[in-house]
């Protein structure tokens, strides 16, 4: 049987969804049946592959690389996934957008609250360039379903996927927070 | 008092002359989405979200200021209907800072509860992100702008219920705020009783009682009802 | 106690006292923008200075119309008509009455911006002084009134208003006879008429001209309805940017209080009837009128869901009659010259004039009253001049911030409320802004939408949040950074705002954008991207 290729990613986030995906435990086992996880934070692969079926996107649009990503992810995906409240709404990582543009947020953080004689990084290519606006991925690139919550539980990730495997519409509805 | 009977959705109800189409509707357990309605406060009108299409009249009309006639033709629950009212509920989660994650009314909010009820996936409108205040100059309690959906109900309990008024808007269009006294800081509006109606009233997690964490925020805005029936009443 | 003889006697006096040549010179705000006032004192001394005081009196008046001329003057019986008139002319234009030499840019009555136009509400305008009473009674003033209390019921007065067909000028063009049988009919302890002069319609200055031109004419048309709709006080609503209008409203009341045309048993029957002006603060919203009504008690001016309409609950719970400014203006008139002689102006469906604030890229700009029924053509082209430069003309934009655009290939569309309904827009308040090929058709939504943006009061969700996105949207496709999805977001908008707004300022706020994709919607399309871009560097 063809396992299903699914990826997970992570952008402007805490990471908490991909720990939720986790807390499914060994119904992992029962999904690796299913699906053969081609790229994720927690699996060894640098680059987004092409061809992939399934993408759970974690986390908001924040930076560049973000920004960059997010299109290959929507270019070499079947469907993707906002996972998470950080990639449906901003949430947390969009807190600082009332504060202002960037360099503002920068210049709070690294100077004003931050070392006294901080600096603001600033290296090329290697630390990404923050966006003026944190925004949900929705925003960039098409998505296929949201599945809202900070994080979205376990158990809901899974009626999603199984839904998903099953080849039905999953409930999506609210759940936000 | 007389009867009326007229249809919602197509199902015969009975209702007082007297009634709203929203009190009929509830009464025959027809559930209308509503936010800046609240038993017990007099109806504004201002949320949108319980507009209904009535027979032979080419105006939406607000179920909660709508009185029941004879024969009315409602219904609650068109496609027409139900896009309005998710974009509309969309429009306010784009208006302000409304972060479920940390918010003290998580699992207690109404605004968080209707994203569900309109079937709210997304909001599909540019985040405003405006920069609000958080007013903690109260003893007792506090106000994050930040989560304010300018329902006034706050206002209207203060005012109908409390007799105080110490409430207010100021302000207009999406830059309009909530106010207490002539715009002074809570904590110094002498008017204010300090009776918690307002609290009690908020939909949101804006108006919160000083040291009430994340989902932490129940309250029951039922008992603003419950005062004012008990005065009318006379219990 | 004021009877018609005193009326007539009064009129009499005051047109044997009147020199052999009276020179008017326009006080109205256009003109005195641009030195009117300074010209009036001018040409008051070069009078004295010609030893010409006891054959020439120099008046000060209302508006003449061609504000883009200003400022006017003119000479009364031999209608001469100076434009553009500087102070330092006026010797000049006093020695010109005895054949002197005169440089003087001269203005011609014959000028199809004039002869085209049908005076009805503006008849006084440019030729009575707005500052006496005495004026207003020489022209035959208050005597529709006095017709009124003594010769006709209430019933008959609401009567020959529904036969003459007016309907209301402050837009949506509801039957004013009708609007005044359901006052008359509804039962109340009290009544209230109110006058709507809150005009806040970007390039609107329609009741600002008719109220400083004329404000007795106002009082006049209020009075009559108070006494058909059975309502013994009245309030005039003027905004506080119209310092002139109330100045001269004031000055008119308290003349007619003085005279017993308002106050107790006016003209000796039981009819009382008292006006106060209230001030409005600024706020477009308070046109509306539930929400005027709510600025009158002093609460916030926001709007009320209606029914219940103002006829049955208006201000504090009582039933109230309110009408715009030009629609009182059409009152005494109509009682003057019968209801069929109303009736008999304009078109099947739309009687009567209207007047317009001709604006924008076009020659002549001003204000005009026209029948119902002329074409925007005719309007914008021969009173118009077309465009100042010669550029042709790709639009105009009725009814303001509530109205649309109608396209220059629409242009023989007629003026009535219908017709202009079809087409997309609306008659509005009367603005009419010209715009010709450069005009950025994008833009002029983007336009409308910041007013209303600014403007809506923020009490119901779709128009306080849905302008923003709406605004922000229209500023994403100016800019270029829009996609089709961008625009189909808008107009998902537009169609939320027009069925669920609290008021006319949501349910409106939507047709320029509406009217602009319509006609013009390449201009939009042009403008939009395949591709999502967000800007790197700072916003």
């Amino acid at each position: 049987m063809n396992r299903l290729k699914l990826a997970t990613v992570w952008l402007g986030g805490c990471s908490g969804c991909h720990m939720s995906l986790l807390d499914l435990d060994e119904w992992l086992i029962d999904l690796a049946a299913h699906v053969e996880l081609v790229y994720s934070p927690i699996a060894d692969q640098k680059t987004f592959p092409e061809g992939v079926d399934l993408t759970l996107v974690e986390g908001a649009i924040a930076n560049d690389e973000h920004l960059e990503l997010i299109q290959d992810v929507r270019e070499r995906s079947r469907m993707v996934v906002a996972l998470g409240d950080c990639a449906v709404t901003g949430n947390v990582t969009a807190l600082r957008n009332p504060l202002g543009e960037a360099r503002s947020i920068l210049q709070q953080v690294y100077i004003e609250h931050g070392d006294p004689r901080g600096v603001l990084p600033s290296t090329p290519g290697i630390v990404p360039i923050l966006l003026d606006q944190v925004i949900p991925i929705h925003m960039i690139i098409p998505v296929d379903l949201f599945l809202a919550g900070c994080p979205p539980s376990g158990p809901r990730i899974r009626a999603v996927l199984e839904a998903l495997l099953a080849g039905t519409p999953p409930e999506l509805a609210g759940g936000f927070g | 008092m007389a009867a009326r009977t007229l249809t919602i959705n197509g199902t015969l109800i009975s209702a007082r002359s007297n009634e709203t189409v929203l009190e009929a509707a509830r009464e025959a357990g027809i559930s209308i989405p509503t936010l800046c309605h609240l038993d017990g406060l007099s109806e504004v009108g201002a949320c949108r979200l319980c507009l209904v299409e009535i027979a032979g009249s080419p105006k939406l009309q607000p179920a909660c200021h709508t009185t029941v006639t004879e024969g009315m033709e409602v219904q609650t629950d068109t496609p027409r209907l139900k896009a309005h009212r998710r974009a509309i509920v969309e429009l306010l989660f784009a208006e302000r800072n409304h972060i479920c994650a940390v918010c003290v009314a998580s699992g207690h909010c109404e605004l968080q509860q209707l994203a569900v009820e309109v079937g709210m996936s997304h909001v599909r409108y540019e985040y405003l992100s405006p920069d609000c205040s958080v007013d903690i100059s109260h003893a007792r309690f506090g106000i994050d702008h930040n989560r304010c959906v300018l329902c006034t109900r706050c206002v209207r309990a203060c005012d109908e219920v409390e007799g105080v008024h110490t409430w207010d808007i100021a302000g207009r269009g999406t830059n309009a705020r909530l106010i207490t006294d002539l715009n002074v800081p809570w904590g110094e509006a002498t008017s204010c009783t300090s009776c918690g109606k307002c609290l009690l009233a908020c939909p949101t997690g804006a108006i919160f009682s000083r040291g009430s964490t994340v989902a932490e925020l129940e309250r029951d805005a039922s008992r603003i009802a419950t005062i004012v029936a008990a005065r009318n009443e006379r219990w | 106690m004021m009877e018609f003889q005193d009326l007539q006697i009064m009129a009499e006096q005051e047109r044997t006292r009147r020199k052999a040549i009276r020179i008017h010179c326009c006080t109205s705000s256009g003109c005195q923008a641009s030195g009117a006032l300074e010209l009036f004192h001018q040409l008051q001394a070069a009078v004295e200075a010609a030893g010409q005081n006891e054959r020439v009196d120099i008046i000060g008046v209302g508006c003449m119309g061609f504000c883009g001329q200003g400022p006017m003057v003119s000479v009364e019986a031999d209608g001469v008509l100076f434009e553009h008139v500087r102070p330092e002319q006026a010797p000049e234009i006093i020695a010109s009455l005895d054949g002197g030499p005169c440089n003087v840019k001269q203005g011609d009555h014959a000028h199809p911006f004039f002869a085209r136009q049908m005076h009805i509400v503006r008849r006084n305008g440019g030729v009575i002084d707005p500052e006496r009473i005495e004026e207003y009674i020489a022209v035959g003033g208050y005597q529709a009134l006095y017709h009124v209390l003594h010769e006709m019921s209430p019933a008959e007065v609401i009567d020959a208003i529904t036969r003459s067909g007016l309907r209301g000028r402050g837009g949506a063009g509801y039957p004013t006879g009708l609007k005044w049988a359901t006052v008359a009919k509804s039962p109340g302890e009290r009544k209230f008429v109110i006058c709507n002069g809150d005009e806040g319609d970007p390039g609107a200055f329609m009741d600002r001209s008719i109220l400083e031109s004329d404000p007795h004419l106002i009082l006049e048309g209020m009075s009559i309805a108070a006494y058909a709709v059975g309502a013994d006080q009245g309030y005039l609503y003027v905004r506080g940017e119209y310092p002139l209008a109330i100045a001269r409203l004031q000055k008119a009341i308290a003349q007619a209080r003085k005279h017993d045309l308002l106050g107790s048993q006016i003209f000796d029957t039981s009819f009382n009837f008292r006006v106060d002006i209230r001030v409005g603060a600024g706020a477009f919203v308070c046109g509306e009128e539930t929400a005027l009504i709510a600025s009158i008690e002093g609460r916030r001016g926001q709007p009320r869901p209606r029914p219940p309409y103002p006829a049955e609950h208006g201000l504090w719970g009582y039933p109230t009659l309110i009408n715009n400014v030009e629609t009182f203006g059409n009152i005494a008139p109509i009682i003057t010259n019968g209801a069929d002689w109303y009736a008999g102006i304009g078109t099947e469906r739309s009687k009567g004039t209207k007047v317009f604030a001709l604006t924008g890229k076009v020659r002549n700009t001003g204000l005009i009253e026209v029948p119902m029924g002329m074409t925007i053509r005719e309007i914008v082209e021969e009173l118009g001049g077309g465009t100042p430069d010669g550029t042709p003309v790709k639009g105009v934009q009725t009814g303001g911030p509530s109205g649309g655009c109608i396209p220059e290939a629409l242009f023989d569309t007629p003026v009535d409320y219908e017709s202009l309904a079809e087409v997309g827009s609306i008659m509005g308040s009367g603005g009419m802004v010209v715009m010709d090929a450069t005009t950025n058709m994008v833009e002029i939504a983007r336009f409308y939408m910041e007013f209303c943006m600014d403007e809506s009061c923020g009490k119901c969700i779709p128009c306080r949040t849905g302008t923003v996105q709406m605004y922000r949207l229209l500023s994403k496709i100016s800019a270029g950074q829009a996609t089709a999805a961008d625009l189909a977001t808008l107009e998902q908008l537009c169609h939320l705002l027009r069925e669920t707004s609290l008021c006319g300022l949501g349910q409106s706020a939507p047709n320029p954008v509406q009217s602009t994709l319509r006609y013009f919607r390449e201009e939009y399309e042009r403008l939009l991207r395949k591709r999502v871009t967000i800007n790197l560097t700072s916003r």
